[in-house]
């Protein structure tokens, strides 16, 4: 017996949809999620370096000032923004408000907003900027 | 003819009554996060660049001490919530999905209690 199972219709999925905002910035919640749990690694090791020693805390500014340890706190610093900024429409979204399809897609424009501003507000003011820094 | 009562197959396959309390938790972790987040934002923007003896004064201090000590714990319990949602929504082997959840709990935990002890030992000296 042939096996027809290709005939069969397919429940709408991730590639069926045209990509819109609200849908990546849900999918951004959580690989910003995601992201933040493995960078609570880098923000447990950044306080045993500091009591550990001075050696220690010197290689861990020494790793955070490189390359890599820059690309890394921005994204952290990005994540950690955008996942808040992002959690608390979610947390209004709870409470039955802002649901409607039109207030979706405006409050969405605003999450991007407030993240990018917050974010290079951020980075301006600690100086990871050359010519920032308080 | 049957005589096994749907309800008797349906037994047990039903909600795990532990739902809402992950929920719940989220929501309670979040709403605590907000702030805390928030302090720690400007606490790092205030610490970029400063010597390691003004960072363990920073740590040092009862206020900040503690408050670090509560974001770092909820944190971490709000990031294993988060975790078990996405191992339980993207692993289908459930033995995988299990390890993960276990790996992912212990990792939190062993990271809270690492952090947490760094800055007691900081505040009682040893």
């Amino acid at each position: 017996m042939p096996m027809t199972t290709n005939e069969r219709p397919l429940s709408p999925h991730l590639q069926i949809y045209k990509v819109e905002l609200p849908m990546l910035l849900s999918g951004l919640h959580r690989i910003t999620g995601i992201a933040l749990s493995v960078g609570s690694i880098l923000l447990v090791a950044w306080i045993l370096s500091a009591v550990h020693s001075a050696e220690a805390f010197a290689g861990m500014n020494r790793f955070l000032g490189g390359f890599i340890g820059q690309f890394v706190l921005f994204g952290w610093t990005f994540s950690l923004i955008y996942h808040s900024v992002s959690g608390i429409r979610h947390l209004i979204w709870d409470t039955g408000r802002l649901l409607e399809v039109k207030q979706i897609y405006s409050s969405s424009k605003i999450v991007v907003a407030i993240t990018i501003v917050l974010t290079l507000l951020a980075w301006i003011l600690g100086g990871g900027f050359p010519g920032g820094g308080i | 003819m049957k005589y096994r009562n749907p309800l008797a197959i349906a037994r047990g396959l039903g909600s795990a009554k532990d739902g809402l309390g992950h929920w719940w938790m989220q929501r309670l972790t979040s709403i605590a996060l907000v702030p805390l987040v928030f302090w720690f934002v400007v606490s790092i923007i205030a610490l970029a660049g400063q010597d390691r003896a003004h960072v363990l004064a920073w740590m040092n201090s009862p206020f900040h001490g503690v408050v670090l000590s509560l974001f770092l714990v909820t944190a971490l319990y709000h990031a294993n919530l988060g975790l078990q949602a996405v191992f339980e929504d993207y692993i289908q082997a459930r033995w995988l999905q299990l390890v993960s959840r276990i790996a992912a709990g212990f990792a939190a935990v062993f990271l809270g209690f690492a952090g947490v002890f760094a800055l007691l030992k900081l505040a009682f000296g040893g």
